[in-house]
C-alpha cells in the first residue's frame, strides 16, 4: 500500500506495510540510514525524528502513522536554523565518541531548544533523558547544547 | 571507502619488517606529475595525490576509542604534512599487509606509536633523498615541512607531488634507523584534533557496519537457541516461507565452534523487518537439555560449596599467610561478588557479506577482523585469501566486537545465497542475550595489620568459572593483583566451576571486578589501621621504586607512578580524609591496568530511598611522557568514568534462567542515562618518563571502588556485591 510522506521538505511515496516502522521505512525504503536502530521498544532514542516539530522515536511510530505529517531527519535538520547551531557546537565540542546514538541526541537537543532556546540544566537533562549514550559522552552533550542556545557555562539560564 | 588504498599486491614488495609494523612499498605503480593523474603509493599508508594532497591510512578499528584520527597524526608528523592536506582513510583489514589491526587491550598508542612515526619518517625520507638527487644537493641541505622539501640556500623546493614518482624507486629504509624527530619539533602530536568521522557523524552519513547498501542487498534475521549450546530439533519452515517477503529459511551454527551442530535458524527476507517479523512463525523447538542447566541459582550455589573447601589452585603464593594472620594484632575478613554483565553496544550485532565464485567479502563492524577472516576461513572451508573484509566504523566496541560470531553467521547465510549481499542485524533482545558476557565472581578475602596498622598478611579465594584447573575467557585474577607482589605472605587461591555460559572481554577485563574488590576492601583494612585509603595505600606502596615482572606471573609495576597520581588526585579532590554523613560522602580508588596508573575520587549523595547519586568526579592519570591528542584523551576518561558509573549504580545485572539470559531491552539492563551523570568529570595528567600508552580503558576501574568508599562514607554501609541496590540503602 503506497503511503506518502513529507521527509525533508520532499513528497516522497512508498509502497509498503502501513504498520512498518517509520524508522524502517527510512533506512530501507528510502535509504536514508542517519536515523538509527538501538533498541525497537523507543527506550534507547537513537531513531529520533521530528514529526511536526516533536520529537519522536521513529522505532515504534508506524509509517501510516507519520502520513501527511511533516518529518525532519539528522540528514536535513542542519538546514534549520536551530539544527545548524547544534550541529556546529555538537562538531566543535567534538561530542562524539562511537558517534552511533548521536543523531538521536542532536535531533532530541534541536528540539528542545525549537520549544524551549534557554533551558536550565533541570530542563536539559530531563528533555535528554531518553537518549542513551553508551559512550557516556554527557558531559559534552550538555555543554554542546548550553553552547548552542548561547548560555555561558557556569551561569544559570 | 578503502578503494584509494587497496593494494595490488602484484606491485607490493615487502622491504622491511620492525618493530610489530609491516611496512610495504609499491615500487611500479604508474605515475605522472599532471593533475588528474593516478596517486602515487609511497607505502601501504600513504598516498600522493598529483595535486599534493595526502591520503593517509587509517588501519585499526574504530569504535570510539579515537584511532582513526591518532594513528594518522602519528603518520603525518614524521611525514611532515600539514592537518589541512590530508585525507584519512580506512585501510582494509588485512594480515598480509598490516600488523595489529585490533581495537583491544588499549593496544594501540603502546604498539603502534613509534611503528606508525617510522612509516611517515620512511616515506618522508624517500621524498628527501628523491630531491636530493633532483636538485643536486647534499641531503643534509634539505628542510622539509607542509609537504614540500626545501633548499633554503638556493631558495628552491619540490612538492612532494613533484618528487613522488622518483621518491616510489627510492630503496625503503630501515624502518629501525629512520631519524624521528624531537618532540620539540612536533606538529601534530599534542595538539587536539576533533575525531576525522565527528562532522559525518552529525550530519548522519552511512558510517557505520549496519549502514551498508548494496545493490540487491538481501537482509537475514536470525533465530538462536536461547541456551547456550542447545541445537535446533525443529522448526516450521513451510510456514515462515508463506511470510511477506521471505527468501529463504537458513539453519546456520552461531556457535562459534566450527564443529558444533546448527544452533540457529536464519530467514531471509527482502527487508530485515520482513525476516525479523516471520520469526514469530518459526516455532523453534531446542535440544537443549543439557543447556537449561545453567542457572544463576545453580552458580550461588556451587559458589558457596566451593568456598567450604580448599581453593583448587594457587594464583599467588609467598610465605605462609595463615602463619601470618595467626599473628596478626588485627584481622579484616569479608566476602565481595559482582554479577554477570553484558556489553550493550548501542548498534547491535550486524555484518554484511557477499559471497561469490568462492570468494567472500565482509563490510564488518568489528574490533578484531583479522580473527573473523581466521575463523570464517574454517566455517567455511575457504582460503584466508579468498577473504576480503572491508572495516567499517563501529557503534561501540567494548570489547564485545572482539568476538566475531556476526562474521560467521553472516558468511554461512550469505554461503547460501551466492551473488546476493546480505545484511544480517540482531534486535536489542538478541544482542543481550547472544552475548560474550563479563563473568561473575566471588571473593572471600582475610587480611592481617601488625601493631602499627601495617598491612603483614593477605589471602583470598577466589571462586570463578572454568574446568580442567584453567579460567574460561575473562574469568581469571592475576598474580599481580595489587597488593600481593608487594607483600611477604600471601596467598591468591582459585575455584573453578564449569558454565556453558559464554564470557568475554569487556572494557578493562578482569580489572573492571578487581578493582571494585581489592580496592573496597583495602578501604576496609585502611579503617581498620585507623587511616583513609589514600595513606593506607602511601604505606603499602611505600617507596618509589620499580616491582619487576616475574615471567609468566605478572608485569612489573611502578609503586612512584601509582604514589604520584594518588597524591595529585588528592590535592585536585581537595582530600581532607574520611568525609561523609547526612547522605554526602566522598570517596576514592585507585588502579593500574592496561598500562596506565589512575586514581579517581567521587563525590556523591544517597537519597532517603538509597538511591545514589555521583555528583563528581576527579581523575588523575599517568600513561606516559605524551599526551597525543589531548581533547579526545579527556573523552575516553570521561567516558569510561561514566561507563563505571553505571555498572555500579544503574542497575546492571544479567541473570540465567533455563540456560539463557534473562535480560532482553533496556529497560531490563540499564544503561547510565544524561541524568545519572555528574556534573563534572575533571582530568589531570600526571606526565612520567615512560613511552605513552592507551586510554580505552584504565580510567574505568577505580571510579567503582571509589563510589563504594564514598557509600560507606556516607551511610556507614559496605557495598560487598554489585550493583548497587537501593533498598538496601534506604
Amino acid at each position: 500500500m503506497a503511503t506518502e510522506l513529507t521527509i525533508n521538505g520532499q513528497a516522497r511515496k512508498v509502497d509498503t506495510d502501513p504498520q512498518k516502522p517509520l524508522l524502517w521505512v527510512l533506512r530501507e525504503d528510502l535509504n536514508m540510514p542517519g536515523t538509527k536502530f538501538g533498541c525497537g521498544m523507543a527506550l534507547c532514542g537513537a531513531c529520533t525524528v521530528h514529526i511536526d516539530g516533536q520529537a519522536t522515536r521513529s522505532c515504534i511510530t508506524p509509517v501510516s502513522a507519520a502520513a501527511g505529517k511533516k518529518i525532519t531527519t539528522i540528514e536535513h535538520v542542519a538546514t534549520t536554523p536551530v539544527g545548524k547551531k547544534v550541529s556546529d557546537a555538537w562538531t566543535e565540542l567534538d561530542v562524539p565518541q562511537c558517534g552511533y546514538c548521536q543523531a538521536g541526541q542532536i535531533m532530541s537537543a534541536t528540539a528542545l531548544l525549537n520549544s524551549k532556546p534557554k533551558p536550565s540544566d533541570a530542563e536539559i537533562d530531563a528533555a535528554m533523558n531518553g537518549n542513551i549514550c553508551r559512550c557516556a559522552t554527557y558531559v559534552r552533550i550538555r555543554a554542546a547544547i548550553k553552547q548552542a542556545a548561547g548560555i555561558k557555562e557556569g551561569t544559570a539560564a | 571507502m578503502s578503494e584509494a588504498l587497496e593494494l595490488d599486491r602484484r606491485d607490493v614488495i615487502r622491504a622491511s619488517l620492525i618493530g610489530g609494523a609491516t611496512l610495504l612499498f609499491s615500487a611500479k605503480v604508474a605515475i605522472a606529475e599532471t593533475p588528474g593523474a593516478k596517486p602515487v603509493m609511497l607505502n601501504a599508508h600513504v598516498r600522493i595525490n598529483a595535486d599534493n594532497s595526502f591520503i593517509i591510512g587509517a588501519q585499526n578499528p574504530e569504535c570510539g576509542q579515537g584511532i582513526k584520527t591518532m594513528l594518522p597524526m602519528l603518520i603525518m608528523e614524521e611525514l611532515d604534512v600539514d592537518w589541512a592536506q590530508c585525507h584519512i582513510e580506512q585501510t582494509l583489514s588485512d594480515g598480509k599487509i598490516y600488523t595489529g589491526q585490533i581495537a583491544g587491550g588499549s593496544f594501540a598508542t603502546p604498539n603502534h606509536f613509534l611503528p606508525m612515526r617510522r612509516i611517515g619518517a620512511a616515506a618522508r625520507q624517500m621524498l628527501v633523498k628523491a630531491a636530493a638527487t633532483r636538485m643536486g644537493v647534499p641531503e643534509d641541505q634539505l628542510t622539509t615541512g607542509s609537504g614540500k622539501v626545501t633548499h633554503a640556500a638556493t631558495k628552491r623546493s619540490l612538492t612532494y607531488a613533484q618528487l613522488a614518482p622518483d621518491a616510489a624507486k627510492v630503496p625503503a629504509p630501515d624502518l629501525a634507523t629512520v631519524p624521528l624527530k624531537d618532540r620539540a619539533q612536533y606538529k601534530h602530536i599534542g595538539k587536539s584534533r576533533v575525531g576525522v568521522d565527528t562532522p559525518a557523524i552529525v550530519a548522519g552519513k552511512p558510517l557505520y557496519g549496519i549502514d551498508v547498501t548494496l545493490p540487491g542487498m538481501v537482509y537475514a534475521a536470525v533465530e538462536a537457541c536461547p541456551a547456550y549450546g542447545g541445537t535446533i530439533a525443529s522448526f516450521d519452515e513451510a510456514a515462515v516461507k508463506k511470510e511477506p517477503g521471505v527468501l529463504a529459511v537458513i539453519p546456520i551454527n552461531s556457535s562459534y565452534d566450527p564443529k558444533g551442530g546448527n544452533d540457529a535458524v536464519a530467514i531471509v527476507a527482502t527487508s530485515w523487518w520482513l525476516a525479523n517479523k516471520a520469526r514469530a512463525v518459526l516455532k523453534p523447538v531446542w535440544n537443549d537439555a543439557e543447556a537449561r542447566q545453567n542457572s544463576t541459582a545453580g552458580f550461588a550455589a556451587n559458589a558457596a560449596t566451593l568456598f567450604g573447601q580448599a581453593p583448587q589452585a594457587d594464583i599467588l603464593r609467598k610465605g605462609d599467610a595463615d602463619k601470618a594472620l595467626a599473628g596478626a594484632a588485627k584481622s579484616v575478613t569479608a566476602r565481595y561478588e559482582y554479577p554477570f554483565i553484558g556489553h550493550a553496544n548501542l548498534e547491535p550485532q550486524n555484518c554484511t557479506a557477499l559471497f561469490k565464485d568462492g570468494k567472500i567479502e565482509f563490510w564488518a563492524p568489528s574490533q578484531a577482523p583479522e580473527r573473523g577472516r581466521a575463523l570464517v576461513s574454517e566455517m567455511l572451508g575457504i582460503p584466508p585469501e579468498a577473504i576480503k573484509i572491508n572495516m567499517m566504523r563501529i557503534g561501540g566496541g567494548f570489547g564485545r566486537r572482539l568476538m566475531v560470531d556476526y562474521m560467521a553467521i553472516v558468511a554461512q547465510i550469505a554461503k547460501a545465497m551466492p551473488g546476493r549481499p546480505v545484511k544480517m542485524i540482531f534486535t536489542r533482545t538478541d544482542d543481550m542475550r547472544h552475548e560474550f558476557f563479563r563473568p561473575g565472581g566471588w571473593h572471600s578475602l582475610s587480611a592481617g595489620l601488625d601493631k602499627d596498622g601495617k598491612l603483614i598478611a593477605l589471602k583470598d579465594h577466589f571462586v570463578s568459572f572454568g574446568a580442567d584447573g584453567k579460567p574460561v575467557q575473562a574469568a581469571g585474577m592475576g598474580a599481580g593483583e595489587f597488593p600481593g607482589p608487594l607483600l611477604a605472605d600471601v596467598n591468591y587461591g582459585v575455584s573453578y566451576m564449569k558454565t556453558n555460559v559464554p564470557t568475554g572481554f569487556l572494557r578493562a577485563p578482569t580489572s573492571n571486578a578487581m578493582a571494585f574488590v581489592f580496592q573496597s576492601f583495602l578501604d576496609e583494612i585502611a579503617l581498620a589501621a585507623g587511616v583513609d585509603l589514600p595513606e593506607f595505600m602511601r604505606r603499602t606502596l611505600g617507596e618509589p621504586r620499580l616491582i619487576p615482572a616475574v615471567q609468566g606471573q605478572y608485569g612489573e609495576f611502578h609503586t612512584g607512578r601509582a604514589l604520584n597520581v594518588i597524591n595529585k588526585v588528592c590535592e585536585i579532590a581537595g582530600w581532607k580524609g574520611r568525609e561523609g554523613g547526612n547522605g554526602k560522602g566522598r570517596g576514592f580508588g585507585f588502579y593500574y591496568s592496561h598500562r596506565g596508573y589512575f586514581a579517581e575520587v567521587v563525590d556523591i549523595t544517597v537519597s532517603s530511598g538509597g538511591a545514589v547519586h555521583v555528583d563528581k568526579v576527579w581523575v588523575a592519570g599517568d600513561v606516559g611522557n605524551q599526551i597525543i591528542n589531548p581533547i579526545n584523551a579527556v573523552h575516553q576518561v570521561q567516558g569510561s568514568v561514566i561507563d563505571g558509573i553505571g555498572q555500579a549504580l544503574s542497575g546492571q545485572s544479567v541473570s540465567f534462567v533455563n540456560g539463557a539470559a534473562n535480560r532482553t531491552n533496556f529497560h531490563d539492563y540499564p544503561l547510565p542515562r544524561i541524568t545519572n551523570a555528574p556534573s563534572d568529570v575533571v582530568v589531570e595528567w600526571v606526565m612520567s618518563d615512560n613511552p605513552p600508552t592507551g586510554l580505552g580503558e584504565p580510567a574505568l576501574p577505580p571510579v567503582i571502588p571509589a563510589i563504594a568508599n564514598a557509600i560507606f562514607a556516607a551511610t556507614g554501609k559496605r557495598l560487598r556485591s554489585l550493583p548497587v541496590v537501593p533498598a538496601n540503602l534506604a
